[in-house]
């Protein structure tokens, strides 16, 4: 009998394909969350738009709110350590979180390290905007990965970018031959073999989540149209006008992403979404997918 | 034989590529309708609440009762063993209600509590890798299943009839002998239709 293996650990987000991962910040909204459908939540102090008006240091959450989380919901519940926060990370462990998500949303612990993550027996999602982030993660022993987008912002176009970006990438590793495969290891600074493993299979092999600026059903299946297993929401939900409504109606878009009408009956009378944030006034220094490369 | 994976959400691609190996055809169902067209229905592993509230959502729950009282074979793994439940331990209410046992739900502990294991299973020669992820167990079963296997004294693959529930995961390795095992059901229910 082993525990933490890698099957164990990429097997659990394989369970979680086609589905809608939430963001939530009480008892409250996970149970609203769970009864909505969604097939996992993420425990949080604030949601990625509140860390963001709020500015200053964002950190793990305190553990009452993860545990009071796990405690109502029997859907496997995630939490976030900043990226590079070993200890974060031992904490979350030690509470018993099903996923940790060593995550840009934070405030990086570590401007250079990401977490040695092949160590922990829980098993650790991270953001990628391209197939050379992607690999790093994998190698360091993310068993799940996730567009990063531009998070808080309730504007899809980042994520957008980030899952055509690698599923191009991943196109153009499939077609080079084996010499040019050194060489294209060598410039996305990725470990040989992994590539190598992508070149063969045409695909990743950890499952990939859209996150980090879903706001409506359709921003949903746009993200499974291009090619995502699953979606992660943000704020898009607790932020809205009538979150049950927009979770249920974004967990049947995510579902049913090709059945257009599906969708247009779902979207109906959802109230205002969250509010977005256009990405060419966000200054540098307040994007958050540029942490962690 | 076409096999039917549900495809409300889940681990439906490794179902279809282990049928496949097999020797079936793999069928990614996401309408009643297509339960026509297939011979076999495979109830994949992810999240319960979620696939039970689909299920009602797209009229699957009276669609796949009718599908297994005509004979036709269903198999659920983890996620998929308890939608095929009578009975649930816990505040979860039960969804297709076709199998006579109770089930528990993650009742191994947390995710890392996960594991995975050989396992000797009736029918199939050779132990069977088995991977548990916040896996259910069976806790009772009625005079009417067979159990296949037991870890720890537990049930953990049982069948009924056309019904053949595990609470791990065969689809996640490449041993396909359960697969295979279930695909024979299908043949055997398809000859004596």
């Amino acid at each position: 009998m082993e525990t933490g293996t890698s099957r164990v650990k990429r097997g659990m987000a394989e369970m979680q394909k086609g589905g809608v991962i939430m963001d939530v910040m009480n008892a409250e909204q996970a149970k609203i969350a769970e009864a909505a459908g969604a097939t996992a939540v993420m425990a949080l102090e604030r949601v990625p738009s509140d860390i963001r008006a709020a500015g200053g240091v964002a950190r793990m959450a305190d553990p009452t709110i993860v545990e009071e989380v796990m405690k109502v919901v029997s859907i496997p519940v995630m939490a976030k350590a900043r990226i590079g926060h070993y200890v974060e990370a031992k904490v979350l462990e030690s509470l018993g979180v099903d996923y940790i998500d060593e995550s840009e949303v934070l405030t990086p612990a570590d401007d250079i390290f990401h977490i040695s993550k092949e160590e922990f027996t829980v098993p650790f999602v991270c953001g990628a905007k391209d197939l050379g982030e992607a690999l790093r993660r994998i190698q360091e022993g993310a068993s799940m990965l996730r567009t990063k987008g531009e998070p808080g912002t309730g504007n899809i176009v980042e994520a957008v970018r980030h899952m055509r970006l690698i599923t191009g990438q991943i196109r153009k590793v499939q077609n080079l031959s084996k010499d040019e495969l050194y060489h294209e290891a060598k410039t996305l600074g990725v470990p040989y073999d992994l590539l190598l493993g992508v070149h063969e299979t045409g695909r990743l092999p950890v499952v990939n989540f859209a996150a980090g600026g879903v706001a409506t059903p359709s921003d949903a299946a746009l993200m499974m149209h291009l090619g995502a297993d699953g979606v992660f929401v943000g704020s898009g939900i607790f932020k809205s006008d009538s979150p049950e409504k927009f979770a249920r109606a974004i967990v049947e878009a995510t579902t049913h992403y090709t059945d257009y009408e599906l969708i247009a009956r779902v979207s109906k009378n959802l109230g205002t979404a969250m509010k977005g944030i256009e990405i060419s006034k966000l200054d540098r220094s307040e994007r958050m997918q540029d942490r962690g490369l | 034989m076409n096999i039917g994976v549900l495809a409300l959400q889940g681990a439906v691609a490794e179902h279809i590529k282990s049928i496949e190996l097999a020797g079936g055809k793999g069928v990614a169902v996401k309408t009643v309708e297509q339960l026509q067209e297939i011979d076999g229905l495979i109830l994949p592993g992810g999240e319960s609440t979620t696939i039970g509230k689909l299920m009602r959502k797209y009229g699957f729950i009276d669609a796949i009762r009718e599908f297994a009282r005509n004979g036709k074979p269903v198999f659920g793994t983890c996620a998929g063993l308890i939608v095929l439940a009578e009975r649930l331990e816990g505040a979860e209410e039960p969804h297709l209600q076709l199998m006579n046992m109770t089930v528990a739900r993650n009742a191994f502990g947390r995710q890392r509590e996960s594991f995975e294991t050989d396992l000797d299973v009736k029918g199939i020669d050779t132990p069977l890798r088995a991977v548990f992820i916040r896996a259910p167990l069976i806790k009772e079963v009625g005079d009417n299943v067979d159990v296949l296997s037991t870890y720890k004294d537990e049930i953990v693959t049982a069948r009924q009839g056309n019904l053949l529930a595990s609470s791990y995961h065969p689809e996640l390795t490449d041993d396909y002998r359960l697969h295979e095992y279930f695909l024979n059901m299908a043949k055997e229910a398809s000859a004596n239709r």
